[in-house]
C-alpha cells in the first residue's frame, strides 16, 4: 500500500496553501489587538490615568470646628468639648459582634436600647464601617476601655467633637441646640456636610439664626479608596475653617440671676440696656436642657416637654404674644400729651358707659379725680377709656407702633411674632367688618385685639425712658466683625410727653398709691419706675361686676389672669429696661414685681465698673495697670 | 527542523529519542508565557503567592508533566482514542446539561464527580479537535465538500456546540464552532460552502437576535455603548479600559496597579488578568506578551506544516487554533472590541481546568512533533 497517493498530495498542499491564509488571519487578528492597545494606552492613555485616578482618590469631607458662643465679657455658653466614645467595626471583631458588645458592657454600662442600636447600625453598614457603641464617656470610663483594648478585637476608642452648653437650661431659649440634620434640612441647604453621618446642625435661637456662620467651612481629607469605598490610606488632609465666633450682648449673671428669679414659673423676663438696645438678659421659664437634643432626647423626654403646660419649648419672651393690659397706658399717655389731651381731667366712678355697654374700671368704687400722672400711678382705667375716646384707634395705633409694639423688633432670633396693634384697615381685612367705638375703649387699656411679646414690652420701656428708637440686639461681634446698629433717632413724642409719662411711671413705683409702691426699689440711685399691668384670660359675667369680681388668689392657676410688669432704672439717669409676664401670676402679691424690681438692681449693682470681679478675663487683662486703677 | 537521521523505518520510537526529539524551545515558551501569569496573580494578590499564584504554578508542573506525558504517546493512540473521547465527552456534556451546577461569570456549567469539578465542556474542545481530525484524516480534498459527507463533521461540531451554548456559554460555543469551521476550512472545504455560509451568517445576526438571552443581548448593547450602564453591566467594560489605557506606555510598575488592588476590576485574577498586565506593565509589557503567544502560535503551524500525517497536520494546527482563539476572545472582550463572553486567558488567568486543557492540547501538539514522520494510511481515518 502506497503511504502517499495523489489525493494526499492534493489535499497537502491544499493544507499548506490554507494554512497561510489561516496564518494571515491570526497576524490581522494580532494586528487588532496591537492597535487597540496603542489607542488605549498611548493615544488615550493621559485620559484613562486621569479617570483612574479619579476611581482611586476619593475626597472626603471634614467637618470643622464648630464657632463658639460667648456672652458679653467672653464666657462660654455654646462651646465644643472632647467626646470621648467607643466604636466598633464589625470585620474586626473576631469574636463576633455580640460577644464584643458583651464585653464592653462588662467595661462600661450599655443600656438594653443602645446595644440594639448598635446591631441595627451594624446591620445597616458595611462591616468595615465604625459603629459608634457609647458617646460621651467619663474620663474613667473612657479609660477603662482604653485598658482593656488588647483584648476587644474590633473595638476602637475614639476622640470626637460634640456641642456642649455649659449653663443647660437658662440658655436654651437664647442658644437653641443642635441636632441631627432632617431630610427638610438637606432640601434647604446643598453643603455637603449635611451629609456627613452624625453631623449637627442648630435649631432654635443663635445655633438656627447664624448657623451659615457658625458652622464653618468644610475641611477635606483625600483619601485613597477601593471599589467597595473603604479606605486605604490618607493622600492628604485639610481641616476646614472653624466657624465664627458669636459674642452676645447677654451678660450670663444676670441671665443666671432673672431665670433662678423666674424660678419653675411659666414666665418671660426681657432685660435691655436702654442706651443702645443691648439685651442683657432673655429669660423664658421653664427652659430645656440643649445637651439633651445634642446626644439624642429620648421619647419620654421628648413627650414630658410637649406636653408640659408651661410650655418649656417656648421662647415666650419673644414669641409669646400677651394682651399687654394696663402695661399699655404709657403708650395712651405719650399719644394723649401729644394730642392736646394733657390737661385732661376724669371723674372716675368705677364705670362709664358707651351706647349700650358698660365699661368697667378694674377699682370697684372708682378712683375718683384723676389727672393724666395718677391715671397711670393708679392705673385708672375709666382715664383710659376717655382718652381713647378722644384720641381714636388711628392716633393710638400710630402712637403704639412708634414705640415698638405691633411689629417684630429685629432681634437676631429666629421666630419672633410681631404682636398685633389694630388699626381699621387691620379689622376690616381681618373680619371684613368695620371698625367699633367700644373696641377702640377696650384698646385703650390694653385688652382687646392688641397683643404685644415681653420683649416688645420692654422695648416700649426702654424708648420711653431714653427718648430714643432704640431696637433690641443680642448679638455683638460675630467672627471678627462688629454687628452694626442703626442709628438712634429721636421719638417723635415732644419731651414734655416724655417728661409726663417717665413721671407717671415713677409714681407707679414710688409714690404711695402707686401700683407698684409697695415693691419699689429703696436704694437710693437705684430707683425705678414702671407700670403694672394684668391681662385678663377669661370672661368676666355682668353678675360677677356686679357681686364682685373673684380675687385671682382664689381662681385655679390656669384661670388666674397673667401679670405684667415694664420698668426702667434708675430713674433719674435710665440704664435698663425690663419687660416681664408672668402667666395666669396676678395674685395680690404681684410676685412678678418683686422679680422685676430683684433683677433690675441686680443688673445696676454688676455695673462693670464697680464690680471688677466680673470680668471672667485672663490673667494677663486681670493684673493691667488701668484695670487695677479702676477696681 | 532535525536532520538527526530518523527512524522512520523503525516505525516506533524509544521513549529517549522521543525526549530528545521534544520541542524544548516551545515548551520554555510556554513555561514563560505561564511565569508571566504566575507574577501577574502575584500582583493582583497585593504581592502574595497566596492565594493565587501558588496553586497556579502547582497546576503548572502538573500539566507540564501531563504534556511531555501526553507528546510521548503514539498519535495514532491518540488518532484511535478521538472517537471514544468525543463520545466521553458528548455524554458528559449531555450529563451538564440535565444535572450540572452553575457558578462563575455569565454561566459555566460545572460536574461534580466525586472530588472532582469537571468543565465537560473544556474536554469538548480538545475532543472535538481530535475526532474532527481523525474523521478529516480519511476524506480527500475532493470529498470533503460533498454535502453528505460533510453532514457527519457538522453534526460532531453542532451538536456539542448547541449543547454548550444551552448551558449558556457562548464564549466555549464561539470556539468549538470556530475550532470546527478552522479545521473543515484547513481540510479544503470548498468556496462554494464557505462564502454563501459567511453570508447567510451575516443575515441571520437579527434572527439570532431574538433568540438571544436578556443577558446576552445586554451584553451585546453595553459593549457598543458601556456608558449606557456605567455602574451595572457596562462597569466590568469601562473599568477594564481604564485599568489597560491607564498603564501609558511603560505601565505603573510590578504591583502597582491601583485599578486590580483597589479591586476595581471584576474577575482581576481570572478573565480579566490582562488588563492587571496592561495596567502594570503598559503597552509595552502587552506586545512583548503578544508576541510571546504569536511565537507559540508560530511553532503550532511550523509543526503542523511538518507532519506528514492530515491526522497530524490538522490535531497540531487545531490545538494552535483553539489556543489563539482563547487569546483573540480574551483580549478583544477586556479590551471592550467584543461583548464580554467567560474565556480565560491561557496560561495566565488563574484556574485549573483551563491551565490543564491548554497543557493537555501542547502535549498533542508535541505528540504531533515528536511523531512528525509517522505515516497513517487514508482509509484509518474517516467515520470508523
Amino acid at each position: 500500500m502506497p503511504l502517499f497517493d495523489r489525493k494526499d498530495k492534493s489535499r497537502y498542499a491544499t493544507f499548506t496553501r490554507r494554512s497561510l491564509m489561516v496564518s494571515g488571519g491570526i497576524s490581522a487578528v494580532f494586528a487588532v489587538i496591537a492597535g487597540r492597545l496603542y489607542q488605549l494606552q498611548i493615544r488615550e492613555g493621559e485620559e484613562f490615568e486621569t479617570r483612574a485616578e479619579e476611581n482611586r482618590v476619593s475626597q472626603r469631607l471634614v467637618a470643622p470646628l464648630r464657632g463658639r458662643v460667648l456672652d458679653r465679657f467672653g464666657i462660654e455658653l455654646a462651646t465644643n468639648r472632647r467626646n470621648y466614645r467607643v466604636l466598633i467595626v464589625a470585620e474586626q471583631a473576631a469574636e463576633g459582634v455580640d460577644a464584643a458588645i458583651a464585653t464592653v458592657g462588662k467595661l462600661i454600662y450599655l443600656s438594653d436600647r443602645q446595644r440594639e442600636r448598635v446591631k441595627h447600625d451594624i446591620a445597616a453598614n458595611k462591616p468595615f464601617a465604625p459603629v459608634p457603641i457609647a458617646e460621651n464617656l467619663s474620663w474613667d470610663e473612657f479609660a477603662r476601655i482604653n485598658l482593656h483594648l488588647p483584648y476587644l478585637p474590633g473595638i476602637q476608642p475614639d476622640v470626637g467633637e460634640t456641642r456642649d452648653y455649659p449653663f443647660g437650661t437658662e440658655m436654651s431659649h437664647i442658644l437653641g441646640y443642635v441636632s441631627a440634620v432632617s431630610l427638610d434640612d438637606k432640601a434647604n441647604d446643598g453643603d455637603p456636610l449635611l451629609d456627613l453621618p452624625g453631623f449637627r446642625i442648630g435649631k432654635r435661637g443663635i445655633e438656627e439664626e447664624f448657623e451659615t456662620q457658625i458652622r464653618g467651612k468644610a475641611g477635606s481629607s483625600r483619601v485613597e479608596v477601593n471599589a467597595y469605598g473603604r479606605v486605604i490610606r490618607e493622600l492628604g488632609h485639610d481641616s476646614g475653617v472653624a466657624g465664627d465666633d458669636v459674642y452676645l450682648t447677654i451678660d450670663r449673671d444676670v441671665q443666671h440671676f432673672a431665670s433662678q428669679r423666674l424660678g419653675d414659673e411659666s414666665a418671660a423676663c426681657a432685660v435691655m440696656d436702654v442706651s443702645n438696645g443691648d439685651v442683657i438678659a432673655l429669660v423664658s421659664t421653664p427652659g430645656y436642657d440643649p445637651n439633651n437634643f445634642n446626644v439624642g432626647i429620648t421619647p419620654t423626654q421628648w413627650q414630658a416637654l410637649m406636653t408640659d403646660d408651661h410650655k418649656p419649648l417656648i421662647n415666650k419672651a419673644i414669641t409669646g404674644e400677651y394682651p399687654p393690659g394696663s402695661t399699655f397706658k404709657p403708650t395712651m399717655a405719650m399719644a394723649a400729651m401729644d394730642n392736646g389731651l394733657e390737661n385732661l381731667q376724669v371723674n372716675c366712678s368705677g364705670s362709664i358707659v358707651l351706647g349700650n355697654n358698660v365699661f368697667h374700671c378694674w377699682k370697684k368704687g372708682g378712683h375718683g379725680h384723676v389727672d393724666l400722672k395718677r391715671g397711670l400711678a393708679v392705673s385708672c382705667d375709666v382715664f383710659f377709656y376717655e382718652v381713647a375716646r378722644q384720641l381714636g384707634i388711628d392716633k393710638m395705633h400710630d402712637a403704639a407702633v412708634s414705640l415698638g409694639l405691633g411689629k417684630k423688633t429685629g432681634i437676631e432670633l429666629p421666630g419672633e411674632r410681631s404682636g398685633l396693634i389694630p388699626s381699621r384697615e387691620w379689622k376690616l381685612a381681618r373680619f371684613g367688618v368695620p371698625w367699633q367705638q367700644g373696641e377702640t375703649l377696650n384698646t385703650g387699656i390694653g385688652q382687646g385685639y392688641v397683643t404685644a411679646t415681653p420683649l416688645q414690652l420692654c422695648t416700649l420701656a426702654a424708648r420711653i425712658a431714653s427718648g430714643n428708637s432704640v431696637s433690641p440686639r443680642i448679638t455683638r461681634v460675630i467672627g471678627h466683625a462688629a454687628q452694626s446698629r442703626p442709628e438712634l433717632d429721636r421719638l417723635k413724642f415732644s419731651d414734655k410727653a416724655l417728661a409726663a409719662v417717665q413721671a407717671g411711671m415713677n409714681m407707679v413705683a414710688n409714690e404711695p398709691g402707686g401700683t407698684a409702691f409697695q415693691w419699689r426699689i429703696t436704694q437710693p440711685g437705684f430707683e425705678m419706675a414702671g407700670k403694672t399691668g394684668t391681662a385678663q384670660v377669661r370672661h368676666i359675667s355682668k353678675e360677677e361686676h356686679e357681686t364682685g369680681v373673684k380675687k385671682n388668689d382664689n381662681l385655679p392657676w390656669n384661670l388666674r389672669d397673667h401679670a405684667l410688669f415694664i420698668a426702667y432704672a434708675p430713674v433719674q439717669q435710665p440704664r435698663y429696661a425690663l419687660g416681664i409676664i408672668q402667666e395666669h401670676g396676678a395674685t395680690a402679691a404681684h410676685p412678678h414685681v418683686q422679680m422685676a424690681r430683684d433683677i433690675l438692681l441686680y443688673a445696676q449693682q454688676r455695673d462693670p465698673i464697680k464690680l471688677p470681679n466680673a470680668y471672667p478675663v485672663n490673667a494677663a487683662q486681670a493684673t493691667s495697670p488701668i484695670r487695677k486703677v479702676r477696681g | 527542523m532535525s536532520d538527526r537521521p530518523y527512524a522512520a523505518a523503525r516505525r516506533t520510537l524509544s521513549i529517549r529519542d522521543k525526549l530528545l526529539d521534544v520541542n524544548w524551545g516551545l515548551v520554555l515558551l510556554i513555561t514563560l508565557i505561564a511565569s508571566v501569569g504566575f507574577s501577574m496573580l502575584y500582583s493582583v494578590a497585593g504581592g502574595h503567592f497566596h492565594p493565587w499564584a501558588a496553586p497556579q504554578m502547582l497546576r503548572f508542573a502538573i500539566g507540564l508533566a501531563l504534556l511531555i506525558a501526553v507528546a510521548m504517546v503514539d498519535i495514532r493512540i491518540w488518532m484511535s482514542i478521538a472517537y471514544p473521547a468525543y463520545g466521553i465527552a458528548l455524554f458528559l456534556l449531555i450529563l451538564t446539561t440535565v444535572m450540572g451546577k452553575v457558578g462563575g461569570l455569565g454561566a459555566q456549567r460545572w460536574l461534580e464527580l466525586g472530588p472532582l469539578q469537571i468543565q465537560p465542556s473544556e474536554l469538548m474542545k480538545i475532543s472535538l479537535v481530535l475526532a474532527l481530525s481523525r474523521y478529516l484524516h480519511g476524506e480527500a480534498v475532493e470529498d470533503v465538500s460533498k454535502p453528505l459527507r460533510l453532514a457527519i463533521p457538522l453534526a460532531m461540531i453542532g451538536i456539542p456546540a448547541v449543547l454548550v451554548l444551552m448551558q449558556p456559554n457562548l464564549g466555549t460555543a464561539t470556539i468549538l464552532v470556530a475550532d470546527g469551521a478552522s479545521l473543515l476550512f484547513l481540510a479544503g472545504l470548498s468556496w462554494w460552502w464557505i462564502l454563501p455560509t459567511i453570508s447567510a451568517g451575516l443575515a441571520a445576526v437579527p434572527i439570532a437576535w431574538r433568540f438571544m438571552h436578556d443577558y446576552q443581548k445586554r451584553r451585546v448593547l453595553t459593549f457598543l455603548n458601556p456608558a449606557s450602564d456605567a455602574l451595572g453591566a457596562g462597569w466590568n467594560i469601562s473599568q477594564a479600559e481604564i485599568a489597560v489605557g491607564s498603564g501609558g506606555l511603560a505601565g505603573k510598575g510590578f504591583v502597582q496597579g491601583t485599578q486590580s488592588r483597589l479591586n476595581f476590576l471584576p474577575e482581576k485574577e481570572t478573565d480579566f488578568i490582562f488588563t492587571t498586565l496592561g495596567e502594570e506593565f503598559g503597552f509595552v509589557g502587552c506586545i512583548a506578551v503578544l508576541l510571546l503567544f504569536a511565537a507559540v502560535i508560530g511553532y503550532g503551524v511550523r509543526i503542523a506544516m511538518s507532519s506528514r500525517s492530515q491526522f497530524g497536520r490538522l490535531l497540531a494546527f487545531g490545538v494552535t487554533l483553539n489556543f489563539f482563539f482563547y487569546i483573540m476572545i480574551n483580549a478583544s472582550m477586556v479590551m471592550g472590541l467584543i461583548p464580554v463572553v467567560g474565556i480565560p486567558m491561557p496560561l495566565i488567568s488563574y484556574g485549573g481546568t483551563a491551565m490543564l486543557t491548554v497543557l493537555f492540547g501542547f502535549g498533542l501538539l508535541m505528540s504531533v512533533h515528536v511523531h512528525r514522520q509517522v505515516e497513517i494510511p487514508r482509509r484509518s481515518g474517516g467515520l470508523i
